[in-house]
């Protein structure tokens, strides 16, 4: 390997990336949506909107409001449900030479283990994401990502049917954050992804109503970044799995700031519908920053911050 | 659909308080389907996380237009862009208007004030002559009527103050002609406006047992069906209903599709 190049590729629990840079769950749909402007050959991995057991609806409009620096989102985790995944998107996704996270939830215990065991049934999908900490299903986060027990139970039951690297994703809670990292790793997590959007409210001050149809959502975008990364350092001091950074990363340096913070690797989310390219610019910056800094790896920068 | 940063060749006053944007865009411009529209990355608006969308107005060759109002802090940083800078686009998106319905049929373009930005390349495209119904609050909120006579086509204008064509809802002109049994031959509808006329045409085209094309505008985050922030209510074939995206399976429906007594 010459100087000129560093490397970028990492193995995050299992989860064997060319470089350190994927597409956050909700923000790059299940791959076709941006495949005519990105070559998806080129992503760390693409990790694909929630999917759950069943089929789901949704949240009704309006599903997202532009605040400021912002994004509230309340879509309510529409989606074609595991069987449709499979049939309508899984064999496009196949064709890439790219990790497919597939994210998943449910409403019980008994849901997630199940989507967890159809999808692990299935060929061609690197690894699962657990969304614990949905903010837009009632269920989803109220009783999984912040509660500890209901955390733990989850996560025991999704590790029992399947053998594909699991990455519980994180609720946003300063005070709890340790502990879930930590409680990931004792239930057999392979790795954790934080952050998940912080739940937020937008109102129409001319009818006194919330903006959104769901009244409160989830805060993602360039105003989260600073919060999520202080989650991510946090995190990485309790725990040894490796771990995804996100949060309004919009940049390379944004990217570098999270792996400084003890990412192993980072997902790009709402700046993709700003700017779809985003991760391809994310991670050609990432590696001038390697050189610049006469790095070899990207692994020597996780963690590396100096205080 | 494709990236392209695109150099601004005319940027002014279109009338009725709009403005309109030209483009070069050599790879957008020419794939444009009637009714598609163009995801504009609009600079120096630094802290907003999305694009804004805009109806292709007008598509020849390399260029294409768009027709917008000041409206809020996305459209006023557009405003202040000029002829020679740059703007980023996404495009074209959705599933515009079908051009190809049977040649015995008279396309009937219905507009809501700014709706016939979308609906003129309809006119421009369609081997058939038709006609266009555009309606308004007032004088000031028709446009673009010399755009359509240009081409032939006939334009029946309501104002609902009476101050320019007849008094009354655009609705009601198109209730008059239809009432006079004049249409020898099956109307096809081709619709943009708000959510109360496209259900109103709508009504009308299932009553006679026609066609109506509707373009629907909704609030729109990713513009190419990542997101799902789009969405309208459409029938699904087992009789239950689905929430489906404007910006790809859409902004276009055919009435029917549309689910619109659980719309709010």
């Amino acid at each position: 390997m010459s100087l000129n190049s560093p490397d970028l590729s990492v193995n995050l629990g299992g989860v064997r990336m060319k470089n350190p840079v994927m597409v956050a769950s909700g923000t790059f749909g299940y791959g076709p949506e941006y495949a005519d402007l990105v070559d998806l050959n080129r992503l760390g991995a693409l990790v694909v909107k929630g999917i759950s057991l069943e089929p789901w609806r949704g949240n009704p409009p309006p599903r997202t409001v532009e605040v400021a620096s912002g994004l509230i989102n309340a879509i309510g985790l529409q989606n074609p449900g595991a069987e449709g995944f499979l049939r309508d998107y899984l064999p496009f996704l196949r064709q890439f030479d790219v990790p497919v996270i597939v994210n998943i939830w449910g409403r019980t215990v008994e849901e997630y283990a199940a989507v967890a065991e159809r999808l692990s049934a299935a060929d061609g999908l690197t690894a699962l994401e657990l969304n614990v900490s949905c903010p837009n299903v009632k269920e989803g986060r109220t009783a999984f990502g912040t509660n500890l027990p209901m955390f733990r139970r989850v996560l025991a039951a999704v590790r029992l049917k399947t053998r594909l690297p699991l990455i519980p994703k994180l609720a946003p809670d300063l005070s709890q954050i340790k502990a879930f990292a930590q409680a990931a790793e004792e239930e057999g997590a392979d790795a954790i992804s934080l952050i998940n959007s912080i739940p937020a409210l937008a109102i129409d001050i001319e009818t006194r109503r919330p903006v959104l149809g769901n009244r409160t959502g989830g805060l993602s975008g360039p105003a989260i970044k600073p919060i999520a990364l202080k989650l991510v350092w946090e995190a990485a001091q309790a725990v040894r799995i490796p771990i995804v950074g996100m949060g309004g990363i919009a940049s390379a340096a944004d990217a570098v700031e999270f792996i400084i913070a003890g990412a192993s690797a980072v997902a790009i989310g709402t700046a993709n519908f700003s700017e779809p390219t985003t991760a391809l610019t994310v991670m050609d910056g990432l590696r001038e920053y390697l050189i610049r800094h006469n790095l070899g790896t990207v692994k020597e920068l996780v963690g590396a911050l100096r205080c | 659909m494709q990236l392209e940063t695109v150099l601004i060749l005319e940027h002014r006053d279109y009338g009725a308080g709009y403005r309109l944007l030209k483009v070069a865009a050599p790879g957008i411009a020419p794939q444009v389907q009637p009714g598609q529209f163009v995801h504009v990355r609009v600079p120096r608006l630094n802290d907003a996380v999305l694009r804004r969308p805009f109806s292709v107005f007008q598509a020849q060759a390399d260029m294409l237009s768009i027709l917008y109002k000041t409206v809020g802090r996305g459209t006023a940083a557009l405003a202040a862009l000029a002829a020679g800078q740059t703007v980023g686009l996404i495009g074209p998106l959705g599933h515009g208007f079908p051009l190809d319905g049977p040649a015995e049929r008279v396309p009937v373009l219905v507009a809501g004030g700014y709706g016939m930005a979308a609906l003129y390349l309809v006119a421009q495209r369609l081997p058939r002559q038709g006609m266009v119904f555009v309606g308004g609050r007032s004088a000031q909120d028709i446009l673009g009527i010399e755009d359509f006579t240009a081409l032939g086509w006939p334009a029946h204008i309501a104002t609902e103050d009476g101050t320019r064509g007849v008094r009354g809802l655009v609705t009601d002109v198109l209730d008059a002609w239809l009432g006079e049994g004049r249409q020898s031959r099956t109307p096809e509808f081709f619709a943009c406006g708000p959510n109360g006329m496209l259900q109103a045409v709508g009504d009308r085209a299932q009553a006679g047992g026609w066609t109506a094309w509707l373009s629907v505008d909704r609030h729109m985050g990713c513009g190419v069906g990542a997101c799902l922030t789009c969405v309208v209510k459409c029938k699904a074939p087992d009789g239950d209903w689905v929430w489906v995206r404007s910006c790809k399976e859409g902004p276009v429906f055919e009435c029917r599709q549309i689910q619109w007594e659980e719309e709010s």
